[in-house]
């Protein structure tokens, strides 16, 4: 049972893909581009589609999906947390 | 068994020009808003036709004029268009219309209104339209090559989901259609920004890198110029944010996995304009659905992958539109809008090379002649892209 998918495991962060995903939650995680697996506890309620944090986040850190920057935290994010706009802007624009 | 594209034909309508289309359409094409209702009564009387309507076409000007005459042209001269019948308030502009049409060789025929009426307009276009639907209704499909086909591809209401499993689909088909010599398409130029040097470094030279660089920039101006945020609920939209997506960064990266991993970047184009040889092009474009897929449509394309996270639901009156989704929720509520469902590459149950064909499959079926879901659904999303203000 895949919950949450992760491109690159140099990424900051994942995408959770199941509905229901609570805070607490012990939910596995499959490393795409390098097929390996990941255990990991949800630590907030993730909507389907949404990410979380793979590691502790620090507001100016630069966030990384694909391997690539996809923008600035602007509030602390903590492992397991929910990872979307609320803590994390576009660098661009 | 993995699909083998070597020898793959399909039965397409080959078109006065050697362009092959898919579908076997007659348009009743307004040059002008004001022809809208003429060209709608055109339709209703002549069944099998199908009218085009939309809100432009007066006191254009400039670049924006030359668009809309490129997106009109390229409309009526695409290969799944039988045959035409134009019709403008005024003769001269719709000449123009026709003659940029009738160079394909396909019949066309324009009527001005002035002078004329609605009553008496409608009853001639009808009497020609009548004479063009009964004509394409007998014209046959032929058996055609994969290198005929043009497919485009654009993405919408993207959400996570779409980066890792409906765009990598579209990846995967086009790396094994682009040995075979399809001309395949992507664009919408917003929606790269972040990811901006991977598409430059996938260009084939130099020359295509500096081109799509200038097309880049210069919507990135355009944005800088009239943006009074960081677009967050535009671009990214409002639906795509509900999704998970955060910005635009991310949803670019998600954007170009569309592309795949092998195929090149052999040419730049601006909107709306045709390809002059097989392989991957970049088009200059809006990245909302139906404006993208319109201008597809314009430049000849004849089938269009179209991947969803959220459910975008759109379709085009000219080009079948095959929708592929990886987001088990939108599966559940609205299935009935997708084609191809790769859901099972989030669970590990469908490999990306499945995906990659389960879409060719669908892609085949559908250029044989089955209607795709936004076909059947009726969606016929026909938007023309405006520049700037009319005069």
């Amino acid at each position: 049972m895949i919950d949450f998918v992760v491109h690159d495991e140099g990424d900051s962060v994942g995408v959770v893909v199941v509905e229901g995903v609570k805070a607490g939650d012990e939910i596995s995680g499959w490393i795409m581009d390098q097929d390996r697996e990941i255990k990991f506890t949800a630590a907030s309620d993730i909507p389907i589609g949404h990410k979380l944090a793979i590691k502790a986040l620090k507001e100016g850190d630069t966030v990384i999906k694909y391997g690539v920057d996809i923008g600035k935290v602007v509030a602390d994010i903590g492992k397991g947390d929910h990872a979307h706009v609320h803590n994390i802007k576009t660098k661009r624009w | 068994m993995a699909l083998d594209l070597s020898n793959k034909t399909f039965f397409g309508h080959r078109r006065e020009n050697g362009r092959v289309g898919v579908r076997n359409h007659v348009i009743i094409l307004p040059v002008d808003d004001l022809a809208n209702a003429a060209c709608e009564a055109v339709a209703h009387n002549i069944k099998g036709t199908m009218a085009l309507p939309h809100p432009y076409g007066r006191l254009q000007f400039g670049e924006d004029l030359d668009l809309h005459f490129r997106t009109l042209i390229g409309t009526g001269a695409n290969p799944n268009v039988a045959a035409v019948v134009v019709i403008g308030i005024e003769n001269g502009w719709t000449k123009r219309v026709v003659d940029g049409i009738a160079a394909t060789g396909k019949p066309v025929t324009g009527f001005g209104i002035e002078q004329h009426g609605d009553h008496e307009t409608i009853m001639k276009a009808s009497q020609v339209a009548k004479e063009y639907v009964q004509w394409a209704s007998e014209l046959r499909r032929e058996e055609s090559l994969i290198s005929d086909l043009w497919v485009s591809t654009k993405c919408g209401e993207s959400d996570t989901t779409s980066g890792c499993g409906s765009n990598p689909t579209v990846g995967n088909a086009f790396d094994k259609m682009y040995p075979h010599g399809t001309t395949l398409l992507f664009g919408e130029t917003s929606e790269i920004t972040g990811g901006e040097h991977l598409v430059a470094e996938r260009c084939r030279n130099e020359e295509v890198r500096e081109r799509f660089m200038f097309m880049f920039n210069r919507y990135q101006d355009m944005i800088n110029r009239f943006k009074t945020s960081d677009l967050s609920e535009s671009q990214p939209t409002k639906g795509n944010i509900e999704g998970g997506l955060t910005t635009i960064e991310e949803k670019a990266l998600g954007n170009i996995q569309k592309i795949g991993k092998e195929c090149v970047v052999d040419g730049v184009l601006d909107k709306a304009e045709a390809p002059t040889g097989p392989g991957l092009w970049f088009m200059d474009s809006s990245s909302a659905a139906a404006e993208m897929v319109t201008l597809c449509a314009a430049a000849g394309y004849v089938v269009h992958f179209f991947p969803t996270g959220q459910g975008n639901i759109i379709g085009n009156p000219i080009i079948p539109v095959i929708k592929i989704c990886a987001n088990p929720r939108t599966m559940r509520t609205m299935s009935e809008h997708v084609d191809v469902d790769v859901s099972g590459l989030l669970r590990k149950e469908m490999t990306p090379d499945e995906a990659g064909d389960a879409l060719l499959d669908s892609m085949f079926r559908t250029v044989n002649g089955r209607l795709t879901a936004a076909e059947a659904l009726g969606h016929r999303e026909f938007v023309l892209t405006r520049l700037y203000e009319s005069a």
